[in-house]
C-alpha cells in the first residue's frame, strides 16, 4: 500500500492545496483539544508534585523540574499523540471509509486518479508535519499550566518554578519527543487510511473500521515509544 | 468498441461469472441485464478493472486492458466515463468542482475554458446554473445527471453506467435514457448500461446481453427481445401479466 502512496502525485497544485486542507482539518482543527488537555494536564501535574513533596530534602524547584521533564518527555508527545489518535484516526478511517462504500474511491480509480496517492498522502504529510507543531504547543501550555495552578494554590512562587523548568533542561529531550512524534503522526494517519481504504460492506462497517484504527493505531503508539525511547534515550 | 473474451470471476468458491464473451460496438447503447445478484455490476467492475477477473480478456479497441500494468491502466481509464449506481459523487465539492475535478486532474486547461467545459455539460443535462450546489442539495435524479455530467466532461470514447435509472420516477427515467442515447450517438462512445429497467430496454437497447446461471444466456436487440422464445428472457423480462400482455399486443401488431 504505501509504494502506492508514495508514488508522484499528478498534479503539484492540486496535490498542495489538498495538504492545505488536511493541514486543516488534522492540525489545525486539533488545536482546541490540545491547548484544554495540555493546560489542565500541566496544572495537575503540578499540583500532584507539589502535593507528594514532603521531604524538606528536596528542593522546592523539583515541582518544575518534575513537570518539565514528565510533559517533554512523555504527556506532551505520548498522551497528547494517543488523544489524537483517537480524534483525527477516527476521522481520517470514517472520512476514507464513507468514500470506499459509496463507490467515491472507485470513481477516483475509474477516473486514472492514484486513490491511494491523492487520498492518503495528504494525510500522512500533514499529520507528520504539524504533529510536532501541536505537541511544541503541547509542552509550553503544560508547563503554563503547572505555573498557573501553583499561582493560584499559592505552592510554589514563579520564581522558584521557573528554577525548576530551567534546571538540567536538555534540548535533546525536545528532539527526542519530536521524533515520537513524528513516529507517531505517521503511524496514526496511515493506519487509519489502510482501516478506512480497506473497508467493506455499509455504515456499521465503517464505524467498526473507525473504532479498529483508533485501538490499533494507540497500540501501535505504544510499541513504538517502547522501541523509541529503548533506541534513542538509552 | 469493447469486446470481452471468456470472462470468468468467482468470490471465494462461489462462481459469479463463467466464459463471458461478447461485443460492445461503438456508437450503440449495450444493455446488460439480468436478475438481481446475478453478476451484471461484476461484469462491468470487471471490465473497467475494479474488479480483478480469474481468467478472460478484455478489450478497449483493441487494448488488453487485463494485460495492462497499473500506469497502462491509468492511462486508458482517462478514456472511460463511469456513472455509478449511487451516482459517487464527491460529496465534500459542489457540483461544478465535481465536473471540473477530472479536467483539473488531466489536463492544463485554463480556469475559464474548465468552467466553460462545466457549464457546457451542465446544460447538456439540462441543469444550467446548479454549479454552487453540493451533492447533498439535489434530488436523486439531478444526482445522477450530474454524474454522468462528470462521466462525460473528459470526452470518454467508453462510458458505463450502472443502474442509471435506479430509484427514479418513470418521467426522470426517460429523461435520463434519453440523455444516455444522445450522447451514445452524438459523440459516437461505446456505452455500456446495466439496468433492470425494462421500459430502457425497449427504449435505447442496440445490444442487449442477457446474464442468467453466470453465464450470458441471450443476446439480441430491444426488438428482437420482443420476439425471443428464450423462456428465462422471458421469464424475465415479461414477469408481469401487463408486460405479457403489452408483448401479446406487440407481437399482434407485428402481426
Amino acid at each position: 500500500m504505501l509504494s502506492v502512496v508514495f508514488r508522484r502525485p499528478k498534479k503539484k497544485d492540486i496535490f498542495i492545496s489538498r495538504c492545505i486542507n488536511e493541514f486543516m482539518i488534522i492540525g489545525l482543527s486539533s488545536l482546541p483539544i490540545v491547548v484544554l488537555m495540555s493546560t489542565f494536564m500541566g496544572g495537575v501535574i503540578a499540583l500532584q508534585t507539589a502535593s507528594n513533596i514532603t521531604s524538606p530534602l528536596l528542593p522546592a524547584y523539583t515541582i518544575g523540574y518534575i513537570t518539565q521533564n514528565s510533559t517533554i518527555l512523555e504527556f506532551s508527545p505520548t498522551i497528547i499523540s494517543l488523544i489524537l489518535a483517537g480524534k483525527i484516526g477516527s476521522n481520517i478511517a470514517s472520512e476514507i471509509g464513507t468514500m470506499r462504500v459509496t463507490e467515491q474511491i472507485d470513481a477516483l480509480e475509474i477516473m486514472g486518479v492514484n486513490s491511494l496517492s491523492y487520498l492518503v498522502l495528504p494525510k500522512i504529510i500533514a499529520a507528520v508535519l504539524f504533529f510536532p507543531v501541536l505537541i511544541i504547543f503541547s509542552m509550553v501550555l503544560s508547563i503554563f499550566g503547572g505555573w498557573i495552578s501553583l499561582l493560584l494554590s499559592d505552592l510554589c512562587s514563579t520564581e522558584t518554578y521557573l528554577l525548576g523548568i530551567r534546571t538540567d533542561f536538555k534540548v535533546f529531550n525536545i528532539i527526542y519527543a519530536l521524533t515520537k512524534t513524528v513516529v507517531f503522526g505517521f503511524l496514526i494517519a496511515s493506519i487509519a487510511s489502510f482501516y478506512g481504504y480497506f473497508v467493506k460492506g455499509g455504515a456499521i462497517n465503517v464505524g467498526r473500521a473507525s473504532t479498529q484504527a483508533v485501538v490499533i493505531s494507540s497500540i501501535c503508539i505504544l510499541i513504538a515509544n517502547f522501541i523509541l525511547t529503548q533506541m534513542i534515550l538509552l | 468498441m469493447i469486446e470481452i473474451n471468456t470472462i470468468s470471476k468467482s468470490f471465494a468458491n462461489q462462481k459469479v461469472l463463467s466464459d463471458i464473451s461478447a461485443v460492445f460496438e461503438t456508437g450503440k447503447v449495450n444493455l446488460i441485464i439480468g436478475e438481481s445478484g446475478k453478476g451484471k455490476s461484476v461484469l462491468a467492475k470487471c471490465m473497467v478493472g475494479l474488479l480483478e477477473v480469474d481468467s478472460g480478456k478484455v478489450l478497449f479497441d483493441g487494448r488488453d486492458f487485463i494485460a495492462m500494468d497499473r500506469e497502462g491502466r491509468t492511462t486508458l481509464r482517462e478514456e472511460i466515463g463511469m456513472l455509478f449506481q449511487g451516482a459517487a459523487l464527491f460529496d465534500s465539492m459542489t457540483v461544478e468542482d465535481n465536473i471540473m475535478f477530472p479536467l483539473s486532474m488531466f489536463t492544463n486547461m485554463t480556469k475559464a475554458e474548465k468552467l466553460a467545459r462545466v457549464n457546457f455539460c451542465l446544460e447538456r443535462v439540462n441543469l444550467s446554473g446548479r454549479n454552487n450546489l453540493f451533492p447533498s442539495e439535489c434530488s436523486g435524479g439531478m444526482q445522477k445527471r450530474i454524474g454522468i455530467a462528470r462521466a462525460i466532461s473528459m470526452n470518454p470514447k467508453y462510458l458505463f453506467c450502472d443502474e442509471p435509472n435506479s430509484g427514479l420516477d418513470p418521467k426522470t427515467s426517460i429523461l435520463i435514457d434519453a440523455l444516455i442515447k444522445d450522447i451514445t450517438t452524438e459523440y459516437k462512445i461505446t456505452t455500456i448500461v446495466i439496468t433492470h429497467d425494462m421500459s430502457s430496454v425497449i427504449e435505447i437497447g442496440d445490444n442487449v446481453i442477457f446474464l442468467h446461471d453466470t453465464k450470458k444466456w441471450w443476446q439480441g436487440d430491444n426488438k428482437s427481445i420482443i420476439t425471443t422464445d428464450n423462456p428465462e428472457v422471458l421469464s424475465f423480462v415479461y414477469a408481469s401479466e401487463f408486460m405479457k400482455e403489452v408483448r401479446a399486443s406487440m407481437l399482434e401488431n407485428r402481426g
